[in-house]
Formats: C-alpha cells, structure tokens, sequence
C-alpha cells in the first residue's frame, strides 16, 4: 500500500483538521509507517482499544504526521492471539506507548524490542487489564512489591543516585535512576507512572459534555490545549460546527496558556541558575497575567472555558482593552530581561552547551515540541496545518539548530514574542456573533480526533463513542510521551548538578502521561 | 549588573498582606499543641508532596514564592526533605502508586507535625474519585488538620489554610 494513495482510499474526518482514517492489517501497517518515516514524518500517538463486548474486537491505533496532514492507522487485534507488529524499531518514542498498551490491554508488540511493564506499578497483577471493557473500574488489588528492572550500569567507580518519587522542588512525583561517576552522568533512566490515576477508565463511564471537565484536568498546566482537543473530538463525532468567534477566542486562550508556561519556565530556569532575580521578575509578570485571567475569564488557569460547541466565556470592549494593555507591559519587560538574560555571563555558562541534543538524534528519536524545535525539528500545527482562526493569522514558527539549554531558553523567548503577536491580531479581528453552537448526537462506533498545538507541543485527543452518546474508550496524547525518553539521552554527559536545568529546559509532563 | 539593579529598582514592592485564618478550614484531628504551634508559626518548614495531582494545585504552589504572595517574607519557606519539615502540604487523589511514598514521607516527617490537603482532589477525590488506580482523599491515607478546597485553590486560599494549620483552633 502506498502512503500517497491513503488520502483517496481512506475517509476524511469530519474535523477542523487534515485527519484520514484507515483500516489496515499487520502488514500495510509496517509499510505505511515506514513510507511515513521515510518521508519525514513522525508518529503523534498510538493506543489500544477493545470493542469486544459490542461484537467488535480489540484494536490498535496509530496517529502519523507527514506532510499531507495525519494519517490515523486502525489495526484489528486477535482475540485469541492478541499481539501486533513492534513500531519502536521505525518510532524509538512508541517504545513507552506499546508497553503501555500491553499493561493496560493485554495487547502486546510482537518481535524482540522492550518487553518490560510500564504503566503498571504495583496496584494491579500483570495478568489484569484495566482498559479492557470487562475491568470493573472499582476493583483493587492487595499491592505487591513493583520490582522494576533497571538497567544496571557496571565499571569501576560507577555509582547510583535514586531520586523521587517524592522530589526535593515543588513538581510532579516521578522516579529518575541516575548511573554517575564522579559528577559526570553516564546513563539515566525514568520510571514514571506514580500519578497514574485511571484517567482513561474514568472517561469511560461519562457523557461527551462530562468528559469535558475531566479533559481539562489531565495536565494541569494544559488545561485549555486538552479541552480544546476534547471540543475538537466532540464537535468531530457529532457534526457540529462552533461559532467564529468560539474559535478565535479558544485560540486567544490557548495562547494565554502557552505565555504563562513559558513565562514561568524561564522563571525557574534562571533560578535553577542561581539568579533569583530571573524567578522574582517573571512570575511578576505571570501573577499579572494570571489576575487578568481571572478577572476577564473567571479563571486563573483558564479551566472549563473551552467546552463541546463553543466557548463558556466572553470578552467585551474593556476586556480587549485590558488584554493589549497587560501584554503591551508584558512585550516591554521581557525585551529588558532578555537582554538581561543574553548578558548574564553566569546564567549563559549553565545554559550554552548544556543538555545538548543534535538535530539528527531529535529526529531519529521523534523530539517534538519545543524541545524539538529547539532541536532544528520543524513541527508547529499551528503553522503547517491552521484551523480557524491560525489559517487568517500567518504563525511564524520559531526554530533553532542548537538544542542546547540556552536554545530551548531563546524559544520560549521568540514564542512568547510571536504568541503576543497574534493575540493583538486576534483582538483586533476578533468576530461579533454566538459563543455556542448546538452539540448534536453522535453515532455509536465512530471516531474523533482532536489535535493541537499546546506550549509543550502537539497534543492529540482520540474519541470513540459508544452508545447514547457516552464515551467507550478516550486517550488523551501528550508530547511528552516522545520528549521523556530524549531527556534520558539529553543528560548523558553533564554533570548532575545540570540536571535539574536541563529537566526544567524540557519541563515535561508527569499527569500527561501517567494518565 | 547595573541592569538589574535598575529593573529591580523600577519594579518596587508588590507583597500584599496575607489573608486572615478560617477555622472552616480545620478538620478533626489537630496534631499540634497550641504552645507549640506559637513557636513554628513563626518559622514554618513545609514539604510538598504530589501524591497524583494533575499539576494544577502544584502551578499555584509555585505562585505563594512570587513576589506578590511571598510566603519566605512571613517565615514560611519549602524544605527539600522531609526530614526537615514541620507541615505536609499535600495534592492530588492518592494514586495507588504513590501510597507507599505518602506514607513513607509521612513516617519520616519529625513529630510533631501538621498535614494541609490541597484542592478538590485532596479533599473527596474530587472528578477522580476512588478506583483501582486511585484511593481518593488524602485523609484515606493520612491523617489530615486542614483541607483547602478549590481547583485549584488560589495561593490567597492556600496561604489562608497553612495559616489556619498553624493557628490554634479556638477553644471549643
């Protein structure tokens, strides 16, 4: 089968994006993903499913980029003999989703790659399955010991440093094995799943309007990406076409978010430096930012604005006037402290050089995001494939080739630069109308994809609907499914002291991915 | 160097005084006498710990550092250890992975020792609720003096519950 035959044989989603859907067997599979590698393209999210108990079967997904826009690859499991071909040889990042899949489904990569577990800590036994549909959501397990199998470095003078789950900074539990000598670091390996909470199971019991809510607390700090990723599912499933100015407003928001992320990061990582002053400056200039929110939308993170059909927030003339004003401020001060920054001969010696990761290994890995675009990776949905109102507003993406701290430093820089930008361009041509539009009925079995660029990189709601329009089964994809893996090799060489840096530089979600 | 000191200087002070106790706040149990409590009040370490948030309650533990809130200005800082700690300051549902990890923080908190649960999660759940994957609240695993709901709370919320939990509780 060849990849530029799909988008004539395979249906077009009903969606605000360029989304194809196939179904294919082991072998188109393989080829297809290799015509999408070998075109430049990457994989954004692979997931298991099970349509068993309504006469289905089990199933695995795949979500390709390349090009021509994304290409979602459904492939029917065997109940009997429940295994499907390994990607991670073509797709290094679907190491972690597959066993995730095994752990969760019981559908497992055939072939010699990563067979340990990894979602799966201590809560449940290897032979349960919470994601298939005959897993009551409510049963426990005693818990055993999780016996993970580390990677043991050996040599003379090597040594271990455990740190987490319970970390020493105020962020997410995680557990990081670091195999140092002396202060160089040799290998690190992550063990995360500590805030795996059953998200994804929870989704099964609710409507599409409840799954709403629920979408927006996945990761905390993305609140308004993944609520827009819902919408988009939602609005795909059931036909429903949300008001312009619902539209320009979520963009409005969802660049709000991606300010704060970035506003905060570069904060922490002049703390993480030594220069205090860089933290006190910019989380000034976040709570101005964050009291805006609130007093304009009601919301300090912006929570439950975005919601299937429109938007639950509106904006009037004195609104739009604060908005310029506050961002006019925020433009100013952050010239001054880039200069500052720039000119900081301390903070630029912690940052040059430091967490270095090649264009080449990004691209062999799949580094996406900003770390990716740090990287010289060039994917910004938000420039190569706009919806409304990104195709009226001509997104510059900002790229560099360095991939080192300072590089992923200049990025939040010049995208925080570009994001005021288009906001001044939003409030401007910001169209009058209705901030909702009906939410119809949507048909059991069909499947819809949300995809957008949040502050970390691309995030990807997948949706099938059951019956009466509930959920049967949700994954929600963060980009930090592909960026956790190249930080064990961005660390590789540096000294430990570095590594909370180089973590902050990537700064990574745990929720995201623990799911 | 001159840069920064003229930034700072343009800057100026934006502390804000802190919000008053709320004895809503408190739960049942209040691990601490109110002798002792006048002494840590005063200089109050507190250990953070994610116990399976989603990261929102942990966005505006960040923000009592800023300059507006300045929780290091009332003698409140955020210690790297448990060990050196006088208050938990817990978030999200317990996921069952983590609670052995909250339960080992907790055991090697010194005694006497305080425990604020933060958010909605924290308090019933929240949309999260209780499941394979999650044992719910955080008063399922640990003892708990003060709950702060609100998803998530803001840093005037929180710094009102961490000022409540060391208070003393009004006499009955």
């Amino acid at each position: 089968m060849r990849l530029d035959d799909c988008t004539l044989l395979f249906p077009k989603l009903p969606s605000a994006m360029p989304i194809w859907h196939g179904v294919v067997n082991a072998q188109d599979l393989r080829t297809l993903c290799e015509q999408v590698l070998h075109g430049g393209g990457k994989l954004v999210a692979l997931w298991g499913s099970d349509a068993t108990e309504r006469g289905g079967h089990y199933a695995l997904h795949t979500g390709l980029v390349s090009i021509s826009g994304m290409l979602v690859l459904t492939l029917p499991v065997d109940q009997e003999k429940p295994d499907f071909p390994d990607l991670s040889d073509l797709f290094p990042a679907a190491d972690r989703m597959q066993r995730s899949v095994a752990d969760m489904l019981g559908l497992h990569p055939t072939g010699g790659g990563n067979h340990r577990k990894w979602l799966r800590h201590a809560a449940w036994p290897s032979d349960v399955h919470p994601l298939r549909k005959s897993f009551d959501r409510n049963s426990t397990f005693p818990t055993e010991p999780d016996n993970y199998p580390f990677v043991a470095v050996t040599g003379n003078g090597v040594h271990e440093i455990a740190v987490g789950p319970v970390h020493a900074g105020i962020i997410e539990p995680g557990h990081f094995r670091l195999s140092v000598v002396g202060e160089r670091v040799l290998k690190l390996e992550e063990r995360l799943g500590y805030t795996h909470k059953g998200i994804e199971k929870r989704f099964e019991d609710m409507t599409l309007q409840q799954g709403a809510k629920l979408a927006g607390r996945i990761s905390g700090d993305t609140t308004v990406g993944y609520a827009w990723a819902y919408a988009q599912a939602v609005e795909s499933v059931t036909g429903t076409a949300p008001p312009a100015r619902a539209l320009w407003l979520r963009a409005l928001l969802l660049e709000l978010e991606r300010l704060l992320n970035h506003l905060g990061d570069l904060g922490y990582l002049g703390n993480d430096a030594a220069l205090a002053f860089g933290f006190a400056q910019f989380w000034i200039l976040k709570e101005d930012l964050l009291r805006m929110n609130g007093d304009l939308f009601g919301h300090r993170y912006l929570m439950d604005r975005i919601v299937p059909g429109g938007v639950a927030c509106d904006l009037d003339h004195a609104g739009l006037l604060r908005i310029a004003e506050t961002l006019r401020h925020l433009e100013h001060e952050i010239a001054i402290l880039k200069d500052i920054y720039d000119e900081h001969a301390g903070m630029q010696d912690r940052f040059l050089s430091t967490g270095y990761v090649a264009p080449d290994l990004a691209a062999k890995l799949g580094l996406t995001g900003l770390p990716g675009r740090a990287s010289g990776q060039a994917w910004d949905a938000r420039a190569q494939f706009p919806c409304v109102p990104y195709d009226q507003l001509d997104v510059n993406m900002v790229t560099h080739r360095n991939g080192d701290v300072a590089a992923r430093v200049t990025m939040r820089f010049e995208e925080m630069v570009e994001s005021i930008r288009l906001i001044h361009l939003m409030l401007e041509q910001l169209p009058a109308g209705a901030l909702m539009s009906a939410v119809g009925d949507a048909a059991e079995g069909s499947l819809g994809i949300g995809w957008v660029e949040g502050w970390r990189g691309e995030i990807l709601v997948a949706l099938h609907v059951g019956k009466n329009n509930r959920i049967h089964r949700l994954h929600p994809h963060d980009p930090s499914w592909q960026n956790w893996p190249v930080l064990e090799h961005a660390i590789m060489n540096n000294i430990v002291p570095d590594f909370p840096l180089i973590n902050k530089s990537f700064n990574l979600s745990y929720s995201g991915v623990d799911l | 160097m001159l840069q920064i000191i003229k930034q700072i200087l343009r800057t100026g002070i934006k502390t804000e005084a802190p919000p008053p106790t709320d004895d809503a706040l408190r739960g049942e149990i209040q691990q601490i006498n109110a002798q002792i409590l006048h002494h840590i009040g005063r200089a109050l370490a507190i250990r953070h710990i994610d116990a399976g948030s989603c990261n929102g309650c942990e966005l505006e533990i960040h923000s009592l550092s800023n300059a507006y809130y300045n929780i290091e200005g009332l003698g409140i800082h955020f210690v790297a250890s448990p060990r050196h700690a006088d208050m938990l300051l817990v978030t999200g549902p317990v996921s069952r992975h983590m609670e052995i990890a909250l339960k080992r923080t907790y055991d090697a908190t010194p005694d006497p020792k305080l425990v604020v649960a933060l958010g909605d999660c924290s308090c019933d759940g929240g949309i999260f609720g209780e499941s394979y994957a999650s044992c719910g609240k955080i008063a399922n695993v640990i003892p708990v003096d003060v709950t702060v709901p609100g998803c998530p709370p803001t840093p005037s919320a929180i710094l009102q519950g961490i000022l409540t939990a060391v208070s003393s509780c009004k006499t009955p």
